[in-house]
């Protein structure tokens, strides 16, 4: 019988053992990965364990939630884990200046590659299936084991084919692709199974596509989403990391899956999640009229390079309207270089954005965009949940960076198209 | 843990997130009484005035999704809660509350027939919940092994600091 690609990830970390899906293994990790708003809540019990870490240099520690602190809590828990990263001689201890929002900072410094096993302290881990790796996400305590053995226990998870056909309309982008298919499976559609990508679709695809993507699996609950690796994937690992020999990751033809599900992806239109679940998707032309207080464009789902000048574009020679706030945050700070560079950076000023330091921000709640009593925003990153933001009263809709950045222009939720056609 | 315990049943919904069980501004501690305080605050206003301790929450599909943050079931734990019955939950949250020994119990049948304030009793060591306001009795599903034994520990840390 042949393999998924989460079976063959799971055997070559169970040392070549032979795995089955839904079978419970103890696997070594690659890498393990922690943030600010989970790290301080792991010392404590990593401290129980007794152990030195496992491999100074595959631990990654990155300040991305709460930095620059908001508060004197916020700023003594950051000093927990810099104290932490000190002691343990933590290779990769990334500060607020340096680095930038975790998942993308760690796939752009080279720390994960195709076959990979990779777990990390925030459920948006699922994102680096955008590079062939199993990515999941865990909590503080299973990171503090992980970070003191180098191994975790595992089910081998069942896994969802999903195939994509066709190619993406203009002012289509991943966000569409995902935000479809959560409407279609639901919140827990995939709960517990790796959600696998590939098809015809797939050379259409940049990474910034497939990180919204994977990203997002969470939201249908997934363990993983993964896509296969291909020409795309190696492009970039050669473009960004020089490396000419990645595993070329793919299932087997004859791998067993649980469900197939088949997307066309040249019918789609941009998409809109509706609060108060990523499930809730309506096409934007349905949700036109519904007037936004803030826009925000970033997170760990839209913080590329490719995301901000989808933006950038729609922004150029027009104007943020007056009763709407911008806010603008890259996912590294090596992408606000870059935007220096292109010229994105004065496109955004020009209109009227609020660029801001490469963070998590607003996207749940932390800084920098917190939401007040009813108001509505546009957003591009992955929830939408009650209070998420900020004020139990305030509402989200989720969407692409195109979208989000007409809506910001117009005032109120709009496709890219009627804005650029006036 | 006691292996036996006894709450009464308070009644939620499904796909209740981690952002619902302790809103972000509130997780700036790591201190679970303070983070009870918070807890489901945007879902129940007067949670903290219905709840008492060792009430069990019972609950529907895709409980804790969201967030890998642990201040969701340690909010849980800080407000005094003794156990989660759920149609079904989300992964990182079901790992994360046999890390912590918050019991969870996954149970479609004692949600459908649990009403708000009935008084249950769980036994862990048979492995049987009775509704004491309806006198029925279901049996609980048992855990993997691994994950049995972990539980039994009293979370992931107990366990590996006594297996090694």
């Amino acid at each position: 019988m042949g393999k998924t690609m989460a079976e063959k990830i799971f055997q070559a970390h169970n040392g070549g053992k032979e795995v089955k899906t839904g079978e419970i293994v103890f696997a070594n990790v690659d890498l393990v990965m922690g943030t600010d708003a989970t790290v301080p809540l792991a010392i404590g019990e990593f401290e129980k364990i007794g152990k030195a870490v496992f491999d100074p240099a595959k631990v990654v520690l990155v300040q991305d939630h709460f930095v620059p602190a908001r508060d004197t809590n916020t700023a003594n828990l950051s000093n927990q884990m810099r104290q932490f990263a000190r002691k343990h001689g933590i290779t990769h201890h990334v500060e607020v200046g340096r680095g930038g929002i975790c998942h993308h900072y760690v796939p752009d410094s080279g720390l994960c590659n195709p076959g990979d096993l990779i777990i990390g302290a925030d459920s948006h881990t699922t994102t680096y299936g955008a590079f062939g790796a199993l990515g999941t996400g865990v909590g503080s305590t299973d990171f503090a084991a992980a970070m003191a053995t180098g191994r975790l226990w595992f089910k081998v998870p069942p896994a969802i084919k999903v195939v994509l056909t066709g190619k993406k309309k203009k002012y289509v982008q991943g966000k569409d692709i995902i935000l479809k298919l959560i409407s279609m499976i639901g919140v827990d559609g995939a709960a517990y199974k790796s959600l696998e990508f590939t098809g015809p679709s797939l050379k259409h695809l940049d990474m910034a596509d497939r990180i919204t993507i994977c990203n997002m699996a969470v939201e249908a609950g997934a363990k993983a989403g993964i896509f296969e690796v291909d020409d795309v994937t190696a492009d970039y690992f050669k473009k960004y990391h020089k490396k000419k020999d990645i595993l070329r990751l793919k299932a087997d033809a004859d791998a067993e899956y649980v469900q197939e599900i088949p997307i066309s992806i040249s019918d789609l239109e941009p998409l809109v999640a509706e609060p108060y679940l990523p499930s809730k998707v309506k096409g934007v032309k349905e949700l036109q009229e519904i007037a936004v207080d803030q826009v925000f464009i970033g997170s760990c789902t839209n913080g590329r390079m490719e995301d901000m000048r989808q933006a950038a574009k729609i922004l150029s020679k027009r104007r943020v309207h007056p009763d709407v706030r911008l806010i603008v945050i890259p996912g590294t700070y090596a992408i606000l270089e870059e935007m220096a560079e292109e010229g994105i950076m004065e496109t955004f000023i020009a209109a009227g954005a609020s660029v801001q330091s490469p963070t998590c921000g607003p996207c749940c709640g932390g800084h920098t965009g917190i939401l007040g009593d009813d108001e509505v925003c546009l957003s591009t990153s992955n929830r939408n949940f009650v209070g998420r933001m900020g004020s139990p009263s305030s509402r989200v809709y989720l969407a692409n960076p195109a979208v989000a950045a007409a809506s910001a222009v117009a005032g109120k939720i709009i496709h890219p198209e009627d804005l650029c056609n006036e | 843990m006691s292996n036996i315990l006894m709450g009464r049943a308070l009644r939620y919904g499904d796909d209740i997130n981690t952002d619902v069980i302790i809103p972000t501004k509130y997780s700036n501690t790591t201190d679970p009484k303070e983070l009870g305080k918070y807890c489901l605050i945007n879902l129940d206003p007067l949670f903290q005035e219905r709840k008492q301790l060792g009430d069990i929450l019972v609950v529907g599909k895709n409980f804790g999704c969201g967030s890998s943050r642990e201040h969701a079931p340690l909010a849980i734990k800080g407000a005094g809660i003794s156990c989660v019955i759920a149609n079904s939950f989300a992964r990182i949250f079901f790992r994360n509350a046999i890390d912590m020994g918050l019991p969870v119990i996954e149970s479609p049948e004692i949600v459908e027939e649990t009403t708000d304030l009935n008084d249950l009793e769980i036994n862990f060591e048979s492995f049987i919940c009775r509704n004491v306001s309806t006198g029925k009795q279901y049996s609980i599903p048992q855990y993997p092994e691994v994950i049995q034994k972990i539980f039994l520990a009293g979370g992931l840390i107990n366990y590996l600091t006594r297996s090694e």
